[in-house]
């Protein structure tokens, strides 16, 4: 204080007196804080950090959790981006610089080994764990674990089907091979197969289930790799064929699910892979292609083993620099209730994690005509190879290449899968730019 | 130079009183601002040095340690560095290229315009005010086939992907960049231009020297100081080009220049010790291209005959 009270003009006293009844004002602010602290009755305010989907169902659950939590929690959203990356790209900054301010965060299925690695999540306690995967399918689960934990709480799924006008074609393909066949038959004004093969995670999506469907996987364990060189040849040469057919969309190497649905819409498609928000979409652009619109199990690529289609959707990951990990754990369980998850599918589309929610009548208002579709592909589905940590080096390094699609040659396979080889291989490794 | 730095001065003369307390006022006076300056440049600056010659990965937290100069060597031996480095040189050197014609045109047209000279300036700078990113979501939708006006143009095929091969996508890189940033340059040039005596026009007139002549002979070498601080501006902002790769391309089609390549080493892969190396070296390749307009092709410094200009 030496400085202060040597300041000209101030009378040493007076300044004392200022000093003193700033630091009785701390000491009783420090003493409230304590004390809302100790006392068990007091309101923890979590905050959900996600972006805003656009239905309102999360925060109407979470508003009817925190009416039904008696006065223990009550959730406050702060909104994300809506772009899957640039919602983690604003959590990794803040769970970087180990901000408290975060409870609940929204994640991407794809995010659980990186943030579970780097320490940001506080792993799901035993008791809260047994309650939020009862039900649950196996392979959202799988995108939830980091090393045989449970690290988040999945409250939503997705997947994508095969959407095809029923009359360009009454019965959907099978394979991707008959698919194209028939595409190919109905020529390019009419027959265009809509998928996303832009240089994105779009496209990694693509290039997972092609590969899980024929039957190998990328990695074997987060630090090893599979890609059997037999199915990984088929996955590309089937990538290869389509994209270098007539009846690919004109804009494939630049392809997303927007330009899809747009492409679907504009009518001279007859099949598109896709998440279920192109039919809605449909039914507000594009009524008569919606009347023909009918939706299938992601096609095959061996016709001897089920097609395994693409999770997304979110889990619920709690911070671990969060002050209320109690509380949020506590929280999440109401969140995922199967009435909550009903209320999200029914409000936003958004597929239910838990498989017994299926048998339930109102799912069919969510999904109509399709509920069982979207239960065997969310059953079936094979999760991109995000058990690795290192995941968005993975993707840069499969997108990169992979893409252009179109330089696949079917006639030469070899040079493609060693390029998507190498590539895996560089990205486990960790080592140069990608 | 117009002003004698302080500091030169104190070692002709002793100071009087008056003058040591005005230099002790004026240094008060700097400090906020210096600190400022050091805490926002020059601590970033060095910590992403020092995180250069670490490997640091958030999603690996307990790998951390020294490295040397690993991560550096890893940059430089990377195809994909010396890629980014060749796209990043093209676009600057073309925009740059077509900016300075037509920002010179702009800035005769606005010296020279007889009415309405303050629309005229208003509606040229317009681009300039309108934020990159939007600016290239702009272009982008233009472009796009599914949602663009560019395809419905007679001459352009219908479902032309532009963003789907290297040259096509380049140059619609290369064109958002031009239109935003020439009314920039022809800002600059415009403030060289006023600075040119009248005279020297009227008098060369009445010698019969033609109208090419004269922007040959006068407006040219006058214009030279505010010509290279105008190309210097702008070649060391297009030589850090982000936004409008990051919104039409995301680096695809082997559009990615070296910030982009910096940012997927440090948002996407979280790999602080790679993507510090990328960063320090855009640092030092801008230095560089500082350090030759000024010591190459100035003979004098552009930055001060900037401010009388």
């Amino acid at each position: 204080m030496r400085f202060v009270t040597s300041l000209p003009g101030y009378p040493a006293l007076m300044l004392r007196g200022i000093v003193i009844a700033l630091s009785l004002a701390a000491t009783a602010l420090v003493l409230a804080a304590c004390g809302s602290g100790a006392s068990s009755n007091a309101r923890v305010t979590l905050t959900w950090f996600i972006f805003n989907e656009p239905s309102g169902g999360p925060q109407k659950v979470a508003k009817r959790c925190s009416e039904q939590s008696n006065g223990a929690y009550e959730i406050k959203f702060e909104y994300l981006p809506s772009q899957a990356d640039q919602q983690r790209e604003q959590l990794v900054r803040r769970l970087g610089a180990e901000d408290d301010s975060l409870d609940l965060l929204g994640m991407d299925v794809v995010w659980t080994g990186e943030f579970a690695n780097a320490g940001w999540l506080a792993p799901v306690p035993e008791k809260t764990a047994r309650v939020v995967s009862d039900q649950v399918f196996d392979s959202v689960l799988q995108t939830a674990r980091f090393e045989d934990r449970l690290y988040t709480i999945p409250i939503w799924s997705n997947t994508q089907f095969l959407w095809y006008r029923k009359d360009r074609t009454p019965t959907p393909p099978k394979t991707w091979d008959e698919m194209i066949d028939e595409a190919e038959k109905l020529g390019p004004s009419k027959g265009r197969i809509q998928v996303q093969a832009n240089r994105y995670e779009g496209l990694v999506v693509l290039v997972n289930q092609l590969i899980e469907s024929a039957g190998t996987s990328i990695l074997a364990a987060p630090k090893e790799i599979d890609l059997q060189r037999e199915p990984t040849e088929r996955a590309l040469g089937i990538l290869g064929r389509l994209s270098r057919s007539p009846i690919a969309a004109s804009n494939i190497t630049t392809s997303t699910e927007d330009t899809a649905r747009l492409g679907f819409e504009s009518g001279n498609s007859a099949f598109m892979i896709n998440y279920s928000f192109v039919y809605p979409s449909a039914k507000a652009n594009a009524p008569k292609i919606f009347e023909q619109m009918r939706a299938a199990k992601y096609p095959q690529v061996d016709p001897s083993i089920p097609s395994k289609p693409p999770i997304g959707g979110i889990n619920i990951g709690v911070s671990a620099y969060s002050k209320h990990q109690q509380e949020a754990f506590a929280a999440t369980e109401c969140l995922v209730k199967p009435d909550n998850q009903l209320e999200i599918a029914k409000l936003g589309g958004l597929p239910p994690v838990r498989a017994d929610i299926y048998d339930r009548p109102e799912i069919q208002d969510a999904y109509p005509g399709f509920a069982e579709i979207v239960r065997e592909s969310i059953k079936d589905a094979a999760p991109r190879p995000s058990q690795s940590p290192a995941y968005q080096d993975l993707s840069l390094a499969i997108s990169r290449a992979v893409h252009p699609t179109t330089a696949i040659d079917p006639k030469n396979l070899g040079a493609a899968y060693d390029k998507l080889r190498d590539a895996v291989q560089k990205a486990i490794d960790r080592k140069g730019l990608l | 130079m117009t002003a004698i730095p302080i500091g030169k001065r104190s070692k002709k003369a002793p100071a009087s009183d008056k003058t040591k307390a005005e230099r002790k006022l004026g240094l008060m006076l700097c400090a906020p601002a210096v600190v400022a300056m050091l805490l926002v440049t020059v601590y970033p600056i060095l910590y992403a040095v020092a995180l250069s010659v670490q490997k640091v990965d958030l999603r690996f937290p307990e790998e951390s340690g020294f490295v040397g100069l690993a991560n550096y060597k890893a940059v430089l031996t990377s195809d994909l560095w010396w890629q980014g480095v060749f796209n990043t040189s093209l676009i600057a050197v073309v925009s740059v290229s077509i900016e300075l014609v037509l920002g010179m045109g702009l800035a005769l047209v606005m010296h020279r315009a007889i009415f309405g000279r303050g629309v005229v300036r208003t509606a040229v700078l317009i681009p300039y005010g309108v934020v990159t990113v939007v600016a290239a979501f702009a272009w982008f939708f233009a472009f796009d086939p599914s949602s663009g006006f560019v395809n419905n143009l007679p001459f352009v095929p219908d479902d032309k992907a532009w963003f789907g091969g290297h040259n096509s996508s380049l140059s619609v890189i290369i064109m958002a960049e031009v239109w935003k940033t020439t009314p920039f340059m022809g800002l600059l040039l415009l403030a060289g231009l006023a600075t040119i005596d009248e005279g020297l026009y009227e008098a060369a007139r009445v010698d019969g020297a033609t109208a090419w002549q004269r922007f040959w002979r006068i407006t040219l070498p006058l214009l030279k100081p505010a010509l290279l601080v105008a190309l210097l501006f702008r070649t060391l902002d297009a030589f850090r080009v982000f936004d409008s790769i990051f919104v039409m391309t995301r680096g695809a089609q082997d559009t990615e220049s070296v910030s982009i390549l910096g940012y997927n080493q440090l948002i996407s892969r979280l790999n602080l010790g790679l993507g510090s190396a990328v960063s320090v070296l855009i640092f030092v390749l801008v230095l560089l291209i500082a350090f030759v307009f000024v010591r190459i092709l100035g003979t004098s410094n552009p930055a001060s005959q900037g401010e009388r200009s």
